[in-house]
């Protein structure tokens, strides 16, 4: 390949705590092969650039201002494919727990009488990216996990489809050797979310959060069994749920 | 010399979060000057509000990327206090393990990704890999270390899993933790590589006198424990914080601004001037060598005083290790709630003071949240120092002064994002 016609790739960042572009930071090993194969053209974490042209933006964070709204417009319009760079982005992560309250509310809490004071703490329900724009891939998780971000990546500049995992958690957790939770005596979304983290949370002692969304044809009639086989209220259940689903599901 | 001057720096680089610089000069006399935080809230008070007090220390990690395990020990701290919770001497040490970890990390991640481009000029880390390969490379390794160090104990360097009110759920294995242990016993070449160069450039002559805080310990370096000590002769228990510091809105920024009776500076500078004599050997030797001494009042150097505690940092986490290997580390269950109430959680992020403070009720739920973030506490200074440090620079050409304001703001290593995430609730 002609080094002028390297694939640009860009990096916008919304609402959220930056993560995501942490854990593509966190590539130390393969970075210097990955920036041998594209040019990066947006990152203003980790560099000065700036530019429109690109051919392929990774998106991170929730929608949460008019703002950001425009912005993320002017991206889809500038790139060929746009990817959802982590939970806030594609589903609009924990930053849905917010919409439980109403807007007014929620600012003057943090502001106090000072809330309405300035433009910059103006707020919008959350949202997911997908709630605007039409976005190609996503990349679940929070964080994102870097193996799918490598193989998405590398996916793309074959000019091949990447995978997209819908299997749920238990399947991961399984390949992982992992007790089962409900087995410890805790309770877990796992049956019913996303998996292709490798069960990473189970493994490390917890118990699965749900961060990465549900599956596409979840099975929550046995899920709603086995919650109640073990106790479990209505309320605890929901509570659960409600964690990293709130956005998509419009309950909490 | 120049009489006018008009800089707009629109949402300054290799920062983490979203800040603009704003500096209109007139006839010589500043006529406005502020650094604009535009960074989106996030409302955590309105997040954390009803949920239960072990999801705290899930969701607040998830204020920063950056410095998750700060965010997830001061919200531990807090549910710990309120609750009544003592946890064991091995989940401590693994806790203690993780924060050097993130200290160590941050700090490479700023030095190396952030600070070298400016020493350097150029523009990010990637034309470093061609202009300097060996310092970029060992950039590279450290933080992979740092990173390391935190997904042994934690499951992963960004949003840590493990750690969990009432220990540790997970135990590393002796192999791992050896493991480690001869790989930071090995990595103090590439930080004197560092140093040597940091040496090679002097920094900015600076100095605007002020108040630094940050928690003292018994004992030890004040980072994971202690009590909040001032520069200027006073202590406070972490449960009159918000006595101390008091927070307040400033239109230009979603970030509250804090003050003492004045402005005051938290961070690794505060850190070295308020407990230089605990640092460890080999950290107060590296200060020794770049020519730190204490007290020091140019925040330029606050560069310098990390790259220190990264020496520091990494000796203290040899020196667990150490103590976990002849401990043998077991699993353990993880200890029980015993009451209900108000706690509060305080640590030295890499970045400052932080503070948490949680009211939960007897069912568990979180009813209120107070957290004071680093980056919110140094505002003020910031801009302070921008008011002196630019008229100092009239005489040079604009864009030589834009970068040396950016410069500036980034040696705070600003987290803006944590910053616009500062819940302030007053309790009732």
């Amino acid at each position: 390949m002609e080094k002028k016609e390297l694939p640009r790739l860009a990096f916008f960042s919304f609402t959220c705590c930056e993560g995501c572009q942490l854990v593509v930071l966190s590539c130390e090993d393969e970075l210097p092969d990955i920036l041998s194969l594209v040019k990066i053209v947006n990152f203003r974490e980790a560099m000065d650039q700036k530019s429109d042209v690109y051919d392929i933006a990774f998106v991170e964070g929730s929608i949460t201002k008019a703002e950001e709204v425009r912005k993320l417009k002017k991206i889809r319009k500038n790139a060929r494919v746009v990817v959802a760079l982590g939970a806030c982005s594609s589903t609009g992560g924990l930053n849905c727990l917010k919409n439980r309250w109403p807007m007014e509310e929620v600012k003057k809490e943090v502001y106090g009488k000072d809330a309405l004071r300035s433009e910059l703490f103006a707020t919008l329900p959350t949202r997911a990216i997908d709630e605007i724009i039409q976005v190609d891939y996503y990349l679940h998780g929070c964080p994102i996990s870097k193996k799918e971000f490598l193989n998405l990546t590398t996916s793309l500049l074959l000019g091949k489809r990447p995978d997209t995992t819908n299997h749920p958690v238990c399947v991961d957790c399984k390949m992982a050797g992992n007790t089962c939770v409900f087995e410890k005596d805790m309770t877990c979304v796992g049956p019913i979310t996303r998996a292709g983290c490798d069960a990473i949370c189970v493994t490390y002692g917890a118990i699965c959060w749900g961060c990465r969304g549900l599956v596409d044809n979840p099975n929550t009639d046995a899920h709603a069994e086995t919650l109640k086989r073990h106790g479990l209220t209505a309320d605890a259940v929901m509570r659960k749920f409600s964690l990293y689903g709130t956005c998509k599901t419009r309950k909490c | 010399m120049k009489k006018n001057l008009n800089i707009k720096i629109h949402e300054i680089t290799r920062v983490e979060g979203h800040g603009n610089i704003v500096i209109d000069v007139k006839n010589g006399k500043i006529k406005e000057l502020k650094l604009e935080i535009i960074e989106s809230p996030r409302f955590f008070e309105a997040m954390l509000r009803g949920r239960r007090y072990d999801e705290a220390q899930h969701i607040m990690s998830r204020i920063c990327g950056i410095c998750a395990v700060s965010h997830t020990s001061a919200s531990l701290k807090a549910i710990e206090s309120a609750m009544d919770i003592k946890i064991s001497k091995q989940a401590e040490l693994l806790r203690k393990l993780a924060f050097y970890g993130e200290t160590l990390q941050s700090h490479i991640l700023h030095l190396f990704f952030l600070v070298l481009p400016d020493l350097a000029g150029v523009g990010s880390i990637v034309p470093l890999l061609a202009s300097h390969p060996e310092l970029a490379r060992t950039g590279l390794e450290l933080k992979r270390l740092a990173n390391d160090i935190c997904a042994v104990v934690g499951g992963r360097h960004i949003q840590p899993i493990s750690l969990f009110p009432g220990g540790v759920v997970h135990t590393p294995k002796p192999k791992e933790l050896k493991r480690l242990r001869e790989a930071l016993a090995g990595s103090f070449e590439g930080l004197d590589r560092m140093l040597a160069f940091l040496n090679d450039h002097p920094v900015q002559e600076f100095n605007l006198k002020r108040e630094y805080i940050s928690l003292k310990d018994r004992g030890e370096y004040g980072l994971y424990n202690g009590d909040p000590v001032s520069s200027n002769g006073y202590a406070f228990k972490p449960e009159s914080y918000t006595k101390k510091i008091k927070e307040y809105v400033v239109e230009h920024s979603a970030a509250k601004h804090a003050r003492t009776k004045g402005t005051f500076m938290v961070g690794a500078l505060a850190r070295l001037n308020n407990s230089f004599r605990q640092l460890s050997p080999r950290a107060k030797a590296a200060a020794k060598k770049a020519k730190l001494t204490v007290p020091s009042y140019n925040p330029f150097l606050n560069n310098i005083a990390q790259l220190v505690e990264c020496y520091h940092s990494t000796e203290k986490a040899i020196s667990v290790i150490d103590k976990l290997l002849l401990m043998g580390p077991k699993p353990e269950p993880v200890k029980k709630p015993k009451a209900w109430g108000r706690g509060f959680g305080v640590v030295e992020a890499p970045r400052g003071t932080l503070y948490h403070e949680y009211k939960i009720n007897k069912n568990g739920l979180i009813e209120k949240a107070v957290c004071i973030i680093p980056t919110a506490q140094n505002l003020r200074s910031i801009e302070d120092d921008l008011r002196s440090f630019v008229p100092e620079l009239l005489g040079r050409p604009k864009a030589e002064i834009a970068r040396a304001v950016e410069a500036l703001v980034r040696a705070y290593d600003p987290c803006i994002s944590c910053s616009t995430h500062i819940m302030d609730v007053k309790f009732a």
